[in-house]
């Protein structure tokens, strides 16, 4: 058994058994936690693989962004958690039967690949050969900023709009909070910003834009 | 006990366990809509893990760049099911699935 089979196996099983801890884990910060775990172990299997700036950005997105965005959520939401694991137990037949079916149905259709030999010749954009010195990262971008470059813009643009659409779902104008209006500033005159008042003795000065609280 | 050499069906096998998980755990946790999205992004891996396995086996980069474009939009997915998740509970007070009825729908 190689090194690369030894260290298959390892990330393998090891993700496979962080990933059903995420979602029979009582807690979800444990969860998230252990979606990190996942997350890590698939970046090995991806370094395996020879991906290795897909491994990366696996571990800065997912786990640097997402995970992360997950376990602010998690903290930020006062909800008793145990109130929603009820039924777990009485979900679990039914959730058993169509796993199992659709783990069967997959390993039927997925686990016996096998690529033909004159098709596995044919590779759209080949990898670089071991000699030419071109790095995984290089030959990705070579690809994506000409061939892809309208999928990468437009990869581009989905961000975009998440990030706005978050951002916009998110917001909230608390009520008496005091923000700087740039145009109400702009607006001000002389003859609307002083106010001469005639004071008489004994009296306390009001501008009139106020009111004496 | 020797194992067999790592080959495609193993790391295709890896994932449709993964994405097994990811239905399991849907069905699991039918109301935390947190272990939802979870077991979502499971399952988006699992296809990013098929993908880059693929790619790697008939020595083809478009698989990789493929995964790339799928990670993208599992990472706008995730902002975006969070940003209603905070939203939701704002006006509910709770993340329950079967609280979504304000619609009637």
């Amino acid at each position: 058994m190689g090194v690369s089979a030894f260290f298959f196996y390892i990330f393998a099983i090891l993700s496979v058994l962080a990933g059903a801890m995420v979602i029979i884990a009582k807690n979800p910060v444990h969860a998230v936690l252990f979606l990190i775990l996942v997350f890590f172990n698939a970046a090995g299997l991806f370094i395996l693989l020879g991906a290795e700036f897909l491994a990366m950005v696996l571990v800065i997105v997912y786990v640097g962004a997402v995970a992360v965005l997950f376990l602010f959520v998690v903290m930020m939401l006062d909800v008793d958690f145990a109130a929603l694991r009820a039924g777990f137990i009485r979900n679990a037949p039914l959730a058993a039967l169509i796993g199992g079916i659709v783990l069967v149905e997959l390993v039927m259709v997925v686990g016996f690949a096998y690529i033909q030999p004159e098709v596995a010749g044919v590779a759209a954009a080949p990898f670089p050969s071991l000699g030419s010195g071109i790095t995984n990262t290089e030959a990705l971008g070579r690809l994506i900023y000409t061939r892809y470059v309208f999928f990468f813009q437009g990869a581009g643009l989905i961000l975009l709009v998440a990030m706005i659409g978050a951002i916009v779902l998110t917001l909230r104008h608390k009520p008496g909070v005091k923000r700087q209006s740039i145009a109400a500033q702009n607006a001000r005159s002389p003859q609307t910003a002083i106010e001469i008042v005639k004071v008489e003795p004994g009296q306390a000065i009001v501008p009139s834009g106020e009111t004496r609280g | 006990m020797e194992l067999a050499a790592v080959g495609l069906g193993h790391y295709l096998t890896v994932a449709a366990i993964l994405f097994t998980l990811g239905i399991f755990g849907i069905f699991l946790n039918r109301k935390n809509v947190i272990i939802m999205l979870m077991s979502i992004e499971l399952m988006l891996l699992s296809v990013n893990i098929n993908l880059v396995s693929f790619s790697y086996f008939l020595s083809d980069l478009v698989g990789q760049v493929f995964a790339l474009f799928v990670l993208t939009v599992a990472a706008a997915e995730a902002a975006i099911g969070l940003a209603i998740v905070v939203v939701f509970f704002r006006n509910r007070g709770s993340i329950a699935v079967d609280d979504v009825n304000m619609m009637k729908g």
